[in-house]
């Protein structure tokens, strides 16, 4: 069954049917039933008339699973197939569709959509299930006790009859305050390996519909002509070579001279108007520093004395800890700033809807956001804003943004029309390469003091970055005393057990946009640790799986899990017993309350060019509810780990980024990674994040390999610091 | 300027100027949107289709160019063996993560079939490796690929 066809038949069923079964959560919290017509719920189960089940899927799909996740824990619950059940996106209604662990907020992030989502689905399945039987114990007078759903029939174990038979008389209950929840042992979907993706289908025949795809009656496409310089300013545009393209509209410049949108009537002529334009701009407050310079800056911060002190141990004591140390490591770590670049550029659509209310159509990350932005932008009050969740070519955080980016883009264009026509926003790849909002550039300074004997005496961590939350909405949940978390994370709050370690942070001031992407601070803070950590082992002369584990010793669970995981890698990966030619590194680390453990295995040619090989991953997420796609977001983990440390950097020279498409910001190809072999960790704890902790471990593993016979890898990418890749 | 485009067995009058990539003609014009945009400049592989059989990027195919060929895209490619049974191989495996790409890399992964029907790992990573997937499927494109090959075999 296809999305496509599961949608017609519910809005089919929709109008035909007097009675559909809804159950959700009221604004307060409590599950609540009712009948559809005129139901004021925003449910998570809708059943037809039909019996045809729909869950609806408050996490937007990049690809990381939720479409697939979420169906499961309701399909579960309530009694179906994964056949027999349909999905479709929530609308933006934070009151209902909350991020559990985000507060009032509507947005998926932070590896949370099923960890937030897994009591809620599940207590909606159940819900809806007792309501269905409830009605057929009335009707068929037995004890509701006697009765069950198997594969969408209600039974007593000899008769059965369709959902659809009791949706009428269900729909008249009131939903459960507390249904029972099935015990792990009685789950047929939950673990099961064999469940699919619900959203394979439609994607590969070309029926998916991505926002890209959309396209409405008489609509309009923009492209935005910005400044090659953050900060920079319209002071006046000439479209006169544009007049002549065909399907050129006009030109405007956006309200806050950020740019000039590019009006055209489909995106080829966009994309060549806006070649075709010419804008004078005003550079006097825009950035004109060059990468290098940011790199030097992060660099002599982290040689200075911290502005934010993390640890009790000072950077003084730690130091002295190291006194009369055997060996005393120190390295000095750069990491570039890095582009998302999402499959599908960024693009939406706003069209007028009914009473002067407006559409955005959008692969939308975090709906509570745009729909802000929308409203005020178009002088709208909320409830005039709704918001259409399509499909989203990937995204690796790029499409949530704490001020909206390419959503306000586009409400600033649609403001600037007579918004008789849909306008659709699109983003060239060029567009995005150069666009902002990077993975912020950052420095690491580590001195680790070892004694005789090889073990860790001291270790004096300090930590240069560009802030991703300060001065954003997100500030207040992020950043306290002055730290931003994401800054830290995972060098602060790592399970290894470090004896005097101190940790310090120093902010360094905005450069361009800086965002989330995939793993966050873990991008660079799990490459520091584990680079180390290596280092350590190696000179200490001990094998660098038996060191970790010498600091992830005691009862702690944090410490036996990340242990856990480590050896299980390590067996799988058959550490140590590397076939002939072939080099291994291995890494572990927790992020988004996941363990993680990655063997790497890279040859060398006859060149010394590198080729990664094999990839053995063992992780620990929880109860693992729907492993092949655990498998999946690991698979893709490793390869977005590793693709950008190998070769992608962003630059500015005076301001203006260097790199402008796929050929300059190379990705990742089929030929650059071999097999990778997931093992999960069975577990009966409550599941956490997959989307983004396969990426953390995966660029030290290879680095920690590379270092086995060739140099440590320390500022990044690879290509630039004396490594080539095959 | 019309011409004549002959897509997926059908004769479409188009109304294009020249220069004017084929990708574009296929999305807003015809609004087959499977075939997707991904860089516009031929180096990610997401808006692969066949040009009499061949897959080519249709981001760099210009429409005068095109007149005269038949132009397949992913809205119809079930409908030859090859096609058919690297959709299932594509299913069973689960290969999508986002999606976007994925449209690119069957109609390259059909080419590849059609001319070589039992590629090793090597000939399938060389001639995959126009199309980029930043959700990094490789693995199961890669398993994919032999699988439809053994489902032809068969």
């Amino acid at each position: 069954m296809t999305l496509n066809t599961s949608r017609r038949g519910f809005l089919k069923g929709a109008a035909a049917a007097s009675a559909v079964l809804l159950v959700g959560a009221r604004p307060d919290g409590a599950l609540a039933g009712g009948a559809s017509q005129g139901a004021k719920l925003n449910p998570f189960v809708k059943i037809n008339a039909d019996g045809m089940v729909t869950a609806i899927v408050k996490h937007f799909e990049k690809g990381q699973g939720p479409a697939t996740g979420l169906t499961t824990l309701i399909a579960e619950e309530l009694g179906v197939s994964m056949e027999d059940i349909a999905y479709e996106f929530a609308p933006s209604d934070p009151g209902t569709y909350n991020n559990l662990l985000f507060g009032p907020v509507q947005g998926t992030g932070g590896s949370t959509a099923l960890a937030n989502s897994y009591m809620q689905y599940r207590q909606a399945g159940a819900a809806a299930r007792e309501m269905l039987i409830q009605a057929a114990a009335k009707e068929w007078g037995v004890k509701a006790s006697t009765l069950d759903i198997v594969d969408g029939q209600v039974t007593d174990g000899t008769n059965q009859a369709p959902l659809a038979q009791f949706v009428a008389a269900a729909s008249q209950l009131s939903a459960p305050e507390n249904p029972r929840l099935k015990e792990p042992s009685e789950f047929r979907l939950i673990g099961n390996a064999k469940v699919q993706r619900k959203d394979t289908p439609p994607k590969i025949n070309g029926t998916a519909k991505y926002a890209m795809d959309l396209h409405l009656d008489n609509q309009m496409v923009a492209v935005i002509l910005r400044s090659p310089r953050k900060g920079a300013l319209v002071t006046g545009f000439n479209d006169a070579d544009a007049t002549g393209i065909k399907g050129y509209i006009r030109s405007a410049v956006l309200p806050n001279k950020a740019g000039v949108a590019v009006y055209a009537e489909h995106t080829w002529a966009a994309f060549q108007a806006r070649e075709a334009l010419s804008v004078e701009w005003d550079n006097s407050n825009a950035e004109m520093r060059s990468s290098d310079q940011i790199r030097e800056q992060l660099i002599a911060a982290v040689n200075a004395d911290p502005t934010y002190e993390l640890t009790e141990t000072s950077a003084a004591k730690a130091q002295l800890s190291m006194d009369g140390a055997a060996t005393v490591l120190e390295e000095t770590f750069y990491f570039p700033l890095l582009a998302h670049a999402p499959m599908e550029p960024l693009t939406c659509t706003i069209e007028a809807a009914a009473e002067g209310g407006v559409i955005l159509h959008d692969g939308c990350q975090f709906p509570t956001v745009p729909h802000g932005a929308l409203s005020q932008i178009l002088g709208l009050p909320m409830d005039k804003v709704q918001i259409n969740t399509m499909f989203a070519g990937g995204s690796f955080g790029r499409r949530a943004t704490p001020v909206a980016d390419y959503q306000v883009e586009a409400a600033l264009a649609f403001a600037l029309t007579d918004r008789s026509r849909p306008v659709k926003l699109v983003w060239s790849r060029e567009d995005d390469i150069t666009g902002g909002f990077y993975r912020p550039a950052v420095a690491h300074r580590v001195r680790v003091g070892l004694n005789a004997d090889g073990d860790i005496m001291g270790w004096d961590h300090r930590i240069a970055a560009q802030s991703i939350m300060k001065g954003t909405p997100f500030e207040a949940m992020a950043v306290h005393n002055g730290v931003d978390h994401s800054s830290v994370e995972g060098v602060t709050q790592s399970p290894y057990v470090i004896p005097q370690q101190h940790i310090g942070l120093t902010d360094v001031a905005p450069a361009t946009t800086v965002l989330w992407w995939r793993s966050v601070g873990h991008t660079h803070t799990a490459y520091v640790m584990e680079s180390m950590m290596d280092a350590a082992a190696k000179a200490a002369g001990r094998d660098p799986v038996e060191f970790r584990l010498s600091y992830l010793t005691g009862d702690g669970a944090d410490q036996k899990r990340m242990a856990d995981v480590l050896k299980l890698a390590a067996e799988k990966g058959n550490w140590g017993a590397a076939p002939e030619g072939r080099d291994q590194g291995i890494a572990v680390h927790k992020s988004f309350n996941s363990y993680v453990a990655e063997v790497v295995e890279i040859s060398r040619d006859e060149d010394d060019y590198v080729k990664v090989e094999k990839v053995t991953c063992a992780v620990d997420c929880g109860v693992a509810v729907n492993p092949d796609v655990i498998k999946a977001q690991m698979e893709g983990g490793i390869g977005y780990g590793i693709g950008h440390v190998m070769r992608d950097e962003i630059t500015l020279t005076e301001g203006v980024v260097d790199q402008s498409n796929f050929p300059d910001y190379e990705p990742m190809r089929i030929g650059d990674i071999g097999a990778i072999d997931v093992h999960i960790v069975a577990s009966n704890e409550a599941p956490t994040g997959v989307g983004e902790p396969g990426t953390p471990p995966s660029a030290p593993a290879l680095a920690n390999a590379i270092a086995v016979s060739g140099p440590r890898v320390t500022a990044l990418p690879m290509i630039n610091n004396g490594v080539d890749f095959v | 300027m019309t011409l004549n485009l002959k897509l997926n067995g059908q004769t479409h009058q188009v109304e294009a100027e020249p220069g004017t990539p084929l990708l574009w003609v296929i999305r807003d014009e015809l609004k087959l949107t499977g075939t997707k945009f991904g860089c516009g400049v031929a180096s990610c592989g997401a808006c692969t289709v066949h040009l009499d059989g061949e897959p080519v990027r249709s981001c760099q195919t210009f429409i005068e160019d095109v007149e005269d060929a038949e132009v397949t895209t992913i809205e119809v490619v079930d409908q030859n063996s090859v096609g058919a049974a690297v959709q299932a191989a594509w299913a069973e495996l689960d290969v999508v993560q986002c999606g976007y790409c994925q449209s690119g890399q069957i109609m390259s992964a059909i080419g590849l079939l059609t001319e070589n029907s039992k590629p090793t790992l090597e000939e399938i990573d060389d001639y995959m490796s126009g199309n980029a997937c930043r959700c990094a499927t490789y693995q199961r494109i890669r398993a994919a690929i032999v699988l439809a090959s053994e489902k032809l075999e068969a």
